[in-house]
């Protein structure tokens, strides 16, 4: 397929530029979409069918260290699920967790074209970065872990703010992350020392003269104050616990009129007794966000079936294991994090597993503004990305949704507001919005999400169906910088992606203070610590002025 | 030009003997001779002494001397003929080497295995069944204060083990370094490692795993019968010390080696040394390691791991990834005759296999890319000298708590890499299947 050609006579949806299916147009050149090509340029007809921009996953694990842990620790998750060589693409498996290859692919085959890996340890951006090389059509980063950070909390202690700052941006520049995570802050520590945890967000950290909201609160600022293009990006304290929707209230108050993002939020949005019978508590968080356009969320829906928990909130996975009883991954990272990983299963029989579902379900459905309620199954904690299909449906499709519903733990359901009937049925601009040009606008990538003139050339286009799950399932086209990559559900093309990343200013002086450091309390080499130059290959840097 | 101008000296450079990595080499070199390596040991010191370049033909195919580009050529005609061709070895290379054997596996629909199926490759099966939990080896110098070693003799099969990372040196919550440690070692014999523990439980040859059960069930508030001590050799009030050490300890450590995975039992062993530390979460903080042995091995797991889903043993032959340990691995399948080729990467099968699965290298047309002429170059059809990686040529290797490690040249070698190598074999077999697949 030649890099110039025109896609004419599909509906266009374009939520940034205003274009809410309008049959007109799109024209690519070198990767990029053009204002104009002349008449004899190739066409792609897209009459019958959707064209929007690729999508954006803002929020997925999919490659580093607990990633291959989690791969490797459940043959019983692939054999069931091959994914064969093509004459185009390498073999690879599937699964809850698969392989690097058929992620890239398997994305691809869904409509994405960029996709974020939420959680990586410093220790593990090589690692993650080689991985994501070996993920292919995909645009792709990662967050880096900084919440349970030892030397920034000795920083923090001191009340050295602006080397705080400095130190942050050093980690950008040596690993080459693209957004400030923050995990359960202070929960690692307190798990490294006793297999205990953090409760509250004025807890001070065992051994450290600091606590959760001041981590919070600086990580945030430092973020802002770096002009990063996605902000410190928040998975509170408390995850899965009943009560902890007052740890999310709270974590949002503290930031007040700060720019920050709260992931998978759904874990987070639980009433009832602390660590008892949990309720819904959608009504209160959605709420508070629709009233403060400063913060953002992704739901990290649940989606019944296999899942794989794997995080870095360690204390969580453990209580995942002694509810579950399932074989368990611990990784204690020095100074930097801990992880966890175990195996789960959505049952919808289940009341927590039926509530989780359904108060995923009422975050999108009472938010005001898909702007800033994107979507996520925080793959594959809540499910495996594979089922964004479905849960398209569920929010397109009120009558499929209803019968979902009734069909589901009817105790968990009374706790919703589900069995209202809930007339609100997502459009697909509204889709556009939270599958792409939201989760695009949130990351800060002006070249995505979009199909206005100058933005890459990422392109899905879907024959139009009633079936929405179908339709979401099995896109015509999926052009890649340009380049078709998939014709009628099959590759005509393998392609490599770039490596999304920032490179904030520093002061290099506070290289002076992590060196020695690093030679009392790392294990390796200040040198060989972090992603040389020799492993970028195709990488972008986004810039952090100017926003 | 005078050996003085050629002298330079390397900083930080890495040492991927054996599983250690270690990472803060300082390499003193002169022309084609590593003169000095300050920081290595005595295993990493003759790993450095001896890999100089060697006046090695380039390749040699049917016993005749040639040249790489003659030797890929041929490599990649017995590949792409081949009905089941077995790649074999990688643990003595670079991750980007590794990534290019296991693409040459998925295009020609090979079996790939790697030498982690003849040392832990039982602990891989193990943690598939059980988990494990584990830390990086920082952790373990910073806050372990109880560690254990247990069917390794680190002392000499990795010396920097007990003074880098888990015995001397002082961390941030063990600031006293040795002192502020107990040390266990478990082993069926006294070694050069004994002298280092302040406990030494003397196991009976293969019964590992009944005393790691026998220490599970004390853990659990479960009674053992004194019996125990006959079958394991160890006294019931011996082991109830252990225990209370376990249970009360800040940060422990379960260190294992091969004695458990290699010896009656195998993944029993490991699972039960593995589901031993997972227990002791409910007392105190425990973690528990493979002592691994070469040095990337580690990377090799992580590669085929990333790339197919399965560790080792993997097999493409249906066109994607099945994993099946005992069908799929290269010790087994050469054993039963089944594979009629090999690519053996940076390993030396031959000389440690069976006696039946080297006879079956001897009849098949054997690929091997080495460094050094080894027992297994000597029976190849077709034979590489490679550079010496991490001492030759960049990449990656990962330490034994899979943490990457960049490496960095002491001096260039006349020989390419096992990387150029592997990739320029894959190119000519893709263009010979694709000529294939064409006429057909």
């Amino acid at each position: 397929m030649s890099a110039t050609f025109r896609i004419v006579n599909g509906r266009v949806y374009d939520p940034i530029n205003d274009i809410d299916g309008v049959v007109q147009d799109i024209c690519v050149q070198d990767g990029k979409i053009v204002a104009s090509l002349p008449e004899d340029v190739r066409k792609i007809d897209a009459q019958g069918m959707v064209v929007m921009p690729g999508g954006v996953d803002m929020h997925c694990h999919i490659a580093g260290p607990k990633v291959n842990m989690a791969r490797k620790l459940q043959p019983e998750d692939h054999r069931h699920d091959p994914h064969p060589r093509t004459p185009f693409t390498r073999s690879g498996s599937g699964g809850t967790v698969p392989s690097t290859f058929a992620t890239g692919y398997r994305y691809a085959m869904l409509g994405y074209t960029t996709a974020m890996e939420a959680a990586v340890p410093p220790l593990g951006a090589l690692h993650t970065i080689e991985e994501l090389h070996d993920t292919p059509i995909l645009d792709k980063g990662f967050f880096v872990l900084l919440a349970n950070n030892l030397f920034l909390y000795q920083l923090l202690q001191e009340g050295r703010r602006e080397e705080f700052r400095d130190a942050v941006a050093w980690w950008f520049n040596v690993t080459r992350a693209y957004a400030p995570k923050l995990v359960n802050p202070g929960g690692d520590e307190a798990w490294k020392r006793g297999n205990s945890n953090v409760v509250d967000l004025d807890d001070q950290v065992e051994g450290f003269k600091v606590t959760p909201r001041q981590i919070i609160e600086a990580l945030v600022d430092a973020a802002n104050e770096l002009n990063l293009p996605h902000p410190a990006h928040i998975h509170c304290n408390n995850l899965g616990i009943a009560g902890n929707y007052q740890t999310t209230l709270e974590t949002m108050r503290t930031i007040t009129g700060r720019r920050a993002h709260i992931t998978h939020i759904q874990f987070h949005t639980y009433g009832g007794p602390f660590g008892g019978k949990p309720i819904s508590k959608a009504r209160e968080i959605t709420d508070y966000i629709n009233k403060h356009p400063e913060i953002s969320a992704d739901v990290g829906q649940v989606m019944f079936g296999r899942a794989t928990g794997m995080t870095a909130d360690a204390p969580l996975a453990w209580m995942l294991r002694r509810v579950t009883g399932s074989k368990w991954v611990n990784v204690d990272v020095e100074n930097e994090s801990g992880c966890g990983i175990v195996a789960v299963e959505y049952k919808d029989t289940n009341y927590v597993h039926a509530l989780q579902w359904g108060i995923g379900l009422e975050l999108f459905l009472l938010s005001d503004d898909p702007w800033r309620m994107v979507l996520s199954t925080d793959h594959p904690n809540g499910g495996s990305f594979m089922s964004y299909p479905r849960l398209i449906r569920l929010l397109m499709d009120r009558q499929f949704r209803n019968e979902q519903i009734r069909a589901v733990n009817q105790q968990a359901m009374k706790k919703t507001v589900l069995l209202d009937d809930l007339q609100r049925e997502y459009s697909l601009r509204e889709i556009a919005i939270i599958t792409r040009a939201g989760p695009a606008r949130l990351l800060g990538l002006t070249d995505k999400g979009h199909l206005g003139v100058g933005a890459d050339a990422d392109i899905t286009i879907y024959m139009e169906h009633d079936d929405k799950e179908e339709m979401f399932s099995l896109p015509r086209y999926v052009i890649k910088d340009g380049k078709l990559i998939i014709e009628d559900g099959e590759f005509r093309e393998d392609h490599h992606g770039r490596i999304l990343h920032v490179a904030p200013d520093y002061n290099p002086d506070i290289e002076k203070s992590l060196r020695p450091f690093f030679e009392k309390y790392y294990t390796l080499q200040f040198e060989n610590y972090g992603v040389g130059e020799q492993y970028l290959h195709p990488h972008q840097a986004i810039p952090t002025t100017g926003q | 030009m005078t050996t003085e101008t050629t002298l330079h000296v390397v900083e930080n450079a890495t040492c991927t003997f054996c599983g250690c990595v270690c990472d803060d080499m300082i390499l003193t070199v002169e022309g084609n001779h590593i003169t000095q390596a300050k920081n290595a040991c005595v295993l990493g010191k003759a790993w450095f002494a001896e890999h100089t370049v060697e006046d090695r033909p380039f390749a040699v195919v049917d016993g005749e001397e040639t040249d790489t580009a003659t030797a890929v050529e041929a490599a990649a005609q017995i590949l792409a003929n081949a009905r089941f061709p077995v790649v074999y070895g990688l643990s003595d290379t670079t991750c980007e080497a590794q990534r290019q054997a296991v693409a040459i596996a998925d295009l020609v629909g090979a079996n790939i295995d790697t030498t982690t199926s003849v040392c832990h490759g039982p602990t891989g099966i193990a943690f598939q069944g059980v988990g494990e939990s584990t830390a990086t080896l920082g952790e373990i110098k910073n806050r372990a204060d109880l560690v254990i070693y247990w069917g390794g003799n680190p002392a000499e099969s990795h010396p920097r083990h007990f003074t880098r990372y888990a015995v001397t040196p002082k961390g941030m919550f063990v600031p006293n370094g040795r002192k502020d440690r107990t040390v266990v070692l478990v082993d069926v014999r006294r070694t050069p490692s004994t002298r280092v523990a302040d406990i030494f439980l003397q196991v009976k040859p293969g019964a590992d795993f009944e005393l790691l059960w026998a220490l599970r069930a004390l853990v659990k508030g479960r009674r053992v019968d004194p019996s125990i001590e006959e079958i394991t050799g160890i006294p019931l009030a011996t082991m109830e010390d252990l225990v209370e050490r376990m249970k009360n300890c800040s940060y422990g450590v379960l260190f294992f080696g091969m004695g458990l995975t290699m010896t009656r039992g195998r993944h029993f062993n490991a699972g039960a040394l593995l589901a031993l530390a997972t227990d002791l979460n409910d007392f105190s903080h425990f973690v528990a390691k493979p002592v691994r042995g070469h040095g990337n091995v580690t990377g090799a797991d992580n590669v085929v791991t990333w790339q197919t889903g399965y560790p080792f043993a993997v097999n493409f032959a249906r066109g994607y990834p099945r994993f099946n340990p005992g069908e799929f691995t290269a010790v087994d399948l050469l054993g039963r005759g089944e594979a009629d080729a090999a690519l053996i990467i940076a390993s030396d099968p031959a000389s440690n296999f069976p006696k039946a699965a080297v006879e079956h290298m001897r009849h098949i047309p054997t690929i091997v890319l080495d460094p050094k002429s080894t027992y297994t170059s000597s029976l190849a059809r077709v034979a590489f000298t490679t550079a010496t990686y991490g001492i030759n040529t960049t990449g990656t290797a990962y330490r034994m708590d899979d943490i990457p490690i960049p490496l960095r040249p002491a001096f260039p070698s006349p020989y390419p890499s096992d990387e150029e190598v592997l990739t320029a074999i894959k190119k000519r077999v893709r263009e010979l299947l694709q000529a294939k697949h064409a006429v057909a």
